[in-house]
């Protein structure tokens, strides 16, 4: 059964907040277009929708934390974000599955069929199915690259990530025994791991760019790669922003060691990034 | 603003006109922004199918060009199914959780408000794209590549619009999770809670594990489109099929969301005008349950002919085939509900009878389908598209008119036009039937679907199925005119509308008013 | 297929079917092969057993309608559970999917089964046409509708095979097992024969296979069913089944055709002669899209009257017609004809509609131009 409950519920006020986020997205999905189709402006449509969004989410959350910060938030309030950031996890955890998916069912299922049988000496004469591949079509117009490796920056990235879980559980502790140096210099390291990581990928993709000839255009091989590192990279961004802007909040004072939801929300997001990159090490760049 | 000004937010003023809608966060004002809204797509998708309908009355091309007929019908499906449907279903949620739950909203209000009003911004862009060059998307609403991967400037706004809808779903879905599992009054247990709630927790949840996976799905048909991804080209290694599995991963369990819900309400309406508690209470919940466990494990049962190992086919054939033993669960319980009831059949009742009639000759038509070889014969024929209407249409949208004739004086304090009512019920059933049987010999008899020009050996069939859907296309402006007459006035309804309803929402007066159980209420029984 | 069930739904199947003189129109299409006969038997006895619990259920529903109506005065019960009946309910339904689940399973081995087959031909779609070729005898060709846009445009009597009909149909031999290829070339085609069941889609890439064997000498005619794009309800298929005799002298007349047309490739051609040459090929592999008038359709295929590609350098434009345009409907057309077709297409739409370039190709270009793409993928 649901919590005790206090007699009174917490109810919001209108808001225009929610209207302003759906402009934004409009904007953005037909700016983005715009960019796809050479329209004219679509750079600026699309910028001016980020930047809205940006705004929405400057005051919405800015709404969420006053709002938390005086006390509107009960007990009840507070079980509801946790389930929500749970079910918000697991969303997450099925969008990764699709190109998990998708790596699988090429690597296991479609790349063997078309080395095989009728559908190779038919259509693709010759093609051996090996993984990594570019696929039997760039393969016979001489397309080449060369695969990323596990045993360098990947591993090294696998080091930083799985000890920035460590960190920033090391904070939560220095939070619940309200210890805020421990928890400044978690969070401060968990930041710092987490932009190294980011830095280190960005200078990854460059190199398979510019010399391995690794590119998404690379088959299916490449469009994997890089589809579930891109995305898993775009979540180590936002996790990281997010463990900014908890600092900051740390350092105004703004937790409590009975009420930090916030701080739990953005560790358990940061734990989920950290186990997709697990998985991520293990099928993309180890198990070749 | 002191903070027990904010735990009462009755007792503030609320913006009026145009800006209450836009900013608001009170679940009845976003139920019913909701059901607005699905109305005014099923009236749009319901236009193109009556074009749809036209061109085929005979053979050869009259009304439109071949690539503007499959737009039509491209569109019509992705609208009637994430425009008309689902917003409806997320709008009886709105209204009527919170309210059978005991709870004063929902439980991330703001976030609720942006649900809904991200879906007006789909809907534009996926209308809007009729008038661009090239017309809109006309790959079909399942969006198979590389016939995906043609298309121009529609295609990509169409991605973004599935994109956004599923963001909405999503953030609905969490929204309707959180409130059942956290706001239900003290002493209101889940196996209490009523059937309507069951449904759609489940829904939510099948929601939030199959959107992902859409928006993955279509992710990956945006950068095979713009950014030279091979995912489903087989020179570069990938597979056209792949994007099959990955849609039909998310679209099998999405029929399943088109219809649960619809169980819910089925299973609210029937013991109120039986005047007797739902037979079977728990064994529904299981069965709901198994139904939405069962959905992860069929999706190929659409891809029978695509040509799978023999294993495969089996695996999913019999799979396919065991959904239906959930599914007669709930069909025997509610014939059992009526058992040695004490039967009336206004107008609600009217549509849930059809609804368990008429859903049931579309699980059949499934059930056929389910056979492999079978569905070889079938698979995109009339067949499928009977098959799925009868679900659809005298499923999902006819238990959305129970619910609405249902709930409606709760909505608004009056009673609804029963005679006129009644009428718009026995005009839909025939009309429905009028429309859809005949396509199952069509199917059978092997007219494809999909196609603007037939062969003549199908034309008295088409004509039969035209002339019904200007029947029941038709009948549906009754409906528009009861609701709106209702909305106006009529007799007053009292708090328990129905002498047989049970359940928190009849103890509120009706009209119900703008706040409900800002105090948990306490249960009687 | 010979279980006991058989012949006890075969009579019901008449009901089923309405009448069988009535052509069958509520049932499915007279099976002309063995799997679908087996096909056609296993939807009569789903359709019966479906139809017996409609009927036992709603019966039931119906009769609580009537005798337990309010206005007669029923007063409601108050029972809402009974563990007994729920478990039968349960059960029962279960074990009569058993029962369907086991002939339906021998039927997909059975149709799956593409082992020792007689002669095979890859079939391969295109929008909107299907090659066939025959792998064992070493011909093949395409397969257009033949309806003309008249009838469609209604403005001529359609003909009894109205959109059922093409130019060149598959033949086969009576009685032999036919082993099919399917692929596809551009976008995902389906190629249906109802009276054989046999659907089995096309996917680009991949070939996957399916086999009949006909009973019975005829003509069977059926569709692409998967959505292939603007044309994909006019691409029909059509197999004429033939005696063995036949069979021979129809790929023998195949095999001289073909002789016929490699003799085109050396010759220089007269510009009237390309232009008629170019209208029909025009007409047969272009038209769909581009129209016949050359117009196009504004916003999805473009118009080639008065096209920079078409009068601009020659050279490009035979480019575009032998490569296509990668990722749009603009499929390449090199390996699909000729080089006589090729420069005389060019030619035509060069020259037609009020475009005045005055210039022609000639074969021998076009296989010039075939060897230096080949060459130049070779050294890459
Ligand atoms: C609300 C939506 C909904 C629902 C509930 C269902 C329910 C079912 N569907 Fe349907 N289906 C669709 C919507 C839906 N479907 C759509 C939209 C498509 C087409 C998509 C497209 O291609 O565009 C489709 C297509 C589709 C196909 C693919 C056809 C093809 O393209 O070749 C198949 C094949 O197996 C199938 C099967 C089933 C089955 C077995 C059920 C079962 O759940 C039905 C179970 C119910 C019963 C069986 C009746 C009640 C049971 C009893 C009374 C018990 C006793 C019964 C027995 C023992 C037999 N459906
Ligand atoms: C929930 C979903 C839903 C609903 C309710 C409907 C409702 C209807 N559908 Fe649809 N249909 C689909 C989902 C649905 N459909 C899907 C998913 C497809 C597959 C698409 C694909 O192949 O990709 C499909 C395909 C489909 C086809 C096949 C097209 C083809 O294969 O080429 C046909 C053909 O007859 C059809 C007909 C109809 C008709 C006549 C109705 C009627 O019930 C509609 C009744 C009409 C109204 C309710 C509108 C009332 C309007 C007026 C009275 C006019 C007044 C107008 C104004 C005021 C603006 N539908
Ligand atoms: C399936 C439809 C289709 C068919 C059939 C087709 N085309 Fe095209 N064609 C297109 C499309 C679409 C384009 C535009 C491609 C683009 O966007 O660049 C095009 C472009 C062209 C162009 C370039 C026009 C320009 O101005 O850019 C030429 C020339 C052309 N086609 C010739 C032909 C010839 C010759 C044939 C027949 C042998 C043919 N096409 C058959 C769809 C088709
Ligand atoms: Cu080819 Cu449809
Ligand atoms: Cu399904």
């Amino acid at each position: 059964m649901s919590l005790a409950q206090t007699g009174k519920y917490y109810l919001p006020q209108p808001s225009l907040w929610p209207i302003i986020g759906s402009a934004a997205l409009l904007l953005m999905a037909v700016g983005g277009v715009m960019i796809l189709r050479e329209i004219h402006n679509g750079g600026w449509v699309l910028l001016a929708g980020v930047a809205i969004l940006f705004f929405m989410m400057f005051g919405w959350f800015g709404e969420v934390i006053r709002d938390s910060e005086a006390g509107r938030y009960n007990k009840q309030v507070d079980a509801s974000f946790r389930w929500s950031m749970s079910w918000f996890i697991f969303s997450e955890v099925m969008f990764f599955a699709a190109f998990f998916g998708a790596l699988f069912y090429t690597r296991v299922l479609s790349v063997p069929w078309l080395g095989e049988g009728d559908t190779m000496q038919q259509l693709w004469p010759g093609f051996k199915a090996t993984w990594p591949t570019a696929g039997p079509g760039l393969a016979a117009e001489g397309y080449q690259f060369t695969p990323m490796v596990a045993w360098g920056i990947p591993a090294i990235n696998t080091l930083l990530l799985l000890s920035s879980g460590v960190t920033v559980t090391w904070a939560h502790w220095g939070l619940k025994k309200g210890r805020r140096g421990q928890l400044i210099m978690g969070l401060a390291m968990t930041v710092t791991l987490g932009s190294v990581f980011l830095g280190l990928q960005a200078y990854e993709y460059h190199h398979a760019y510019t010399e391995m000839g690794l590119t998404l255009g690379a088959g299916v091989y490449g469009a994997t790669f890089f589809m579930l590192t891109g995305f898993h990279g775009f979540h180590v961004l936002v996790g990281t922003t997010m463990l900014i802007v908890m600092l900051l909040r740390s350092i105004a004072g703004h937790f409590t060691a009975e009420h930090h939801f916030a701080f739990e929300a953005v560790s358990w997001y940061w734990h989920f990034v950290d186990a997709v990159w697990a998985l991520l090490f293990i099928l993309v760049y180890w198990l070749l | 603003m002191s903070d027990a000004a904010h735990a009462h937010p009755g007792h503030h003023t609320h913006p009026t006109g145009i800006m209450r809608w836009l900013t608001t966060t009170n679940h009845k004002d976003i139920g019913t922004m909701y059901l607005w809204f699905a109305l005014i797509m099923l009236f749009s998708a319901g236009s193109m199918a009556l074009l749809i309908r036209t061109e085929l009355f005979q053979p050869g091309l009259q009304l439109v060009h071949p690539d503007f007929f499959n737009q039509l019908t491209t569109m019509h499906g992705l609208i009637m199914i994430f425009g008309a449907i689902m917003p409806a279903f997320t709008g009886f949620a709105n209204w009527q959780v919170p309210l059978m739950l005991g709870a004063p909203d929902m439980a991330f209000p703001r976030l609720n408000n942006w649900s809904f009003w991200l879906l007006p911004a789909a809907g534009l862009m996926l209308m809007s794209s009729f008038l661009l060059p090239g017309g809109a998307a006309a790959g079909g609403w399942t969006m198979y590549p590389p016939l995906f991967i043609q298309g121009g400037i529609s295609y990509d706004l169409t991605i973004l619009a599935v994109h956004i809808m599923g963001l909405s779903s999503i953030m609905g879905s969490i929204n309707i999770i959180t409130t059942i599992l956290n706001m239900r009054a003290p002493g209101l247990t889940l196996m209490k809670m009523p059937m309507f709630c069951w449904t759609w927790l489940i829904t939510a949840y099948l929601l939030i594990a199959t959107m992902p996976v859409l928006a993955g799905a279509v992710t990956m048909l945006l950068t095979d489109r713009n950014f030279g991804t091979h995912f489903f080209n087989a020179a570069g290694g990938g597979d056209p099929v792949m994007f099959q599995h990955i849609f039909w991963f998310f679209g099998h369990p999405e029929v399943y969301i088109l219809i649960l819900p619809a169980f819910g309400i089925v299973s609210q309406i029937i013991p109120t005008f039986s005047r007797k508690p739902l037979f079977g209470y728990a064994s529904m919940v299981y069965a709901t349950a198994s139904i939405a466990i069962l959905s992860f494990i069929v999706w190929a049962h659409h891809m029978f002919a695509v040509g799978m190992p023999v294993a495969a086919q089996l695996f999913f054939m019999f799979s396919t085939m065991l959904i239906a033993v959930p599914t007669g669960v709930k069909v025997f319980n509610w014939v059992a509900t009526m058992w040695k009831g004490s039967l009336t059949f206004e107008t609600p009742m009217l549509f849930a009878i059809a609804f368990v009639c008429l859903f049931t000759i579309g699980g059949f038509s499934g059930l056929v389908l389910a056979m492999a070889p079978v569905d070889i014969q079938l698979q995109d024929t009339y067949y499928v598209v009977a098959h799925f209407h009868y679900v659809l249409v005298s499923g999902a949208l006819f238990s959305i008119f129970a619910g609405i004739y249902y709930w409606l004086p709760k909505w608004t304090g009056h009673m609804y036009d029963e005679r006129l009512g009644k009428l718009h019920f026995w005009l839909s059933v025939i009309g429905m039937n009028i429309v859809f049987f005949p396509m199952h010999f069509l199917g059978l008899a092997g007219m494809p679907r999909r196609i603007p020009d037939y062969a003549l050996q199908f034309t008295e069939f088409n004509q039969i199925a035209t002339v019904g859907a200007f029947i029941f296309g038709f009948s549906q402006l009754i409906f528009l005119t009861v609701v709106l007459k209702t909305i106006r006035g009529g007799a007053k309804a009292p708090a328990r509308v129905w002498e047989g309803a049970e359940g928190l929402e009849w103890t509120v007066p009706s009209p119900a008013p703008y706040h409900t159980f800002e105090v948990a209420p306490v249960l009687s029984k | 297929m010979k279980g006991t069930w058989q012949s006890g739904v075969g009579a019901l199947a008449l009901v089923g079917s309405g009448t069988a003189l009535a052509d069958y129109a509520y049932n499915l299409q007279t099976p002309a092969s063995g799997v679908a006969q087996d096909v056609f038997q296993l939807h009569n006895l789903i359709m019966l057993v479906c139809l017996g619990i409609f009927v036992v259920v709603f019966t039931a529903m119906f009769y609580s309608l009537w005798k337990h109506r309010k206005s007669v005065g029923h007063q409601a019960a108050h029972f809402h559970e009974n563990t007994t009946v729920e478990v039968i309910w349960t059960v029962i339904p279960f074990i009569i999917l058993v029962g369907m689940a086991y002939p339906a399973a021998r039927v997909v081995i059975d149709m799956k089964d593409t082992s020792s087959p007689d002669m095979t031909v890859k079939v391969t779609g295109f929008q909107w046409k299907w090659r066939y070729d025959y792998l064992n005898d070493g011909i093949g060709f395409y397969s257009n509708l033949s309806t003309p846009r008249q009838q469609i445009d209604g403005t001529a009597v359609k003909g009894e095979h109205y959109l059922l009909e093409v130019d060149e149909p598959m033949v086969v031999p009576v009685g032999k097992r036919v082993r099919l290829l399917v692929t596809a070339n551009d976008v995902i085609h389906s190629w249906w024969l109802p009276a054989f069941s046999v659907k089995q889609d096309g996917i680009p890439g991949f070939i996957r296979d399916s086999w009949f064997k006909a009973d019975q000498i005829g003509t069977y005619r059926g569709q692409c069913a998967e959505l292939c794009g603007k044309e994909h309800g006019f691409m029909p298929i059509v197999v004429e089944v033939v005696s063995e005799p036949d069979y021979q002298a129809w790929v023998a007349k195949k095999k001289g055709a073909a002789q016929t047309a490699a003799a085109d490739h050396g010759r220089i051609f007269e510009i009237a002669e390309l232009m008629a040459r170019g209208e029909k090929a025009y007409q047969a592999n272009c038209a769909v899209c581009h129209q016949e008038n050359g117009m196009g359709l504004p916003g999805t295929f473009p118009a080639i009257r008065g096209s920079r590609v078409a009068t601009g350098p020659i050279a490009d434009h035979i480019k575009v017609v032998m490569n296509g345009r990668p990722g749009t409907a603009m499929a390449a057309f090199g390996p699909r004809l000729s080089d006589a077709d090729i420069a005389a297409v060019v030619t035509y739409q060069r020259n037609a509609w009020g475009n005045k370039m005055g210039d022609l190709a000639q074969p021998a270009e076009i296989a010039a131009t075939r060897l230096r793409v080949a060459k130049a993928s070779a050294t890459q």
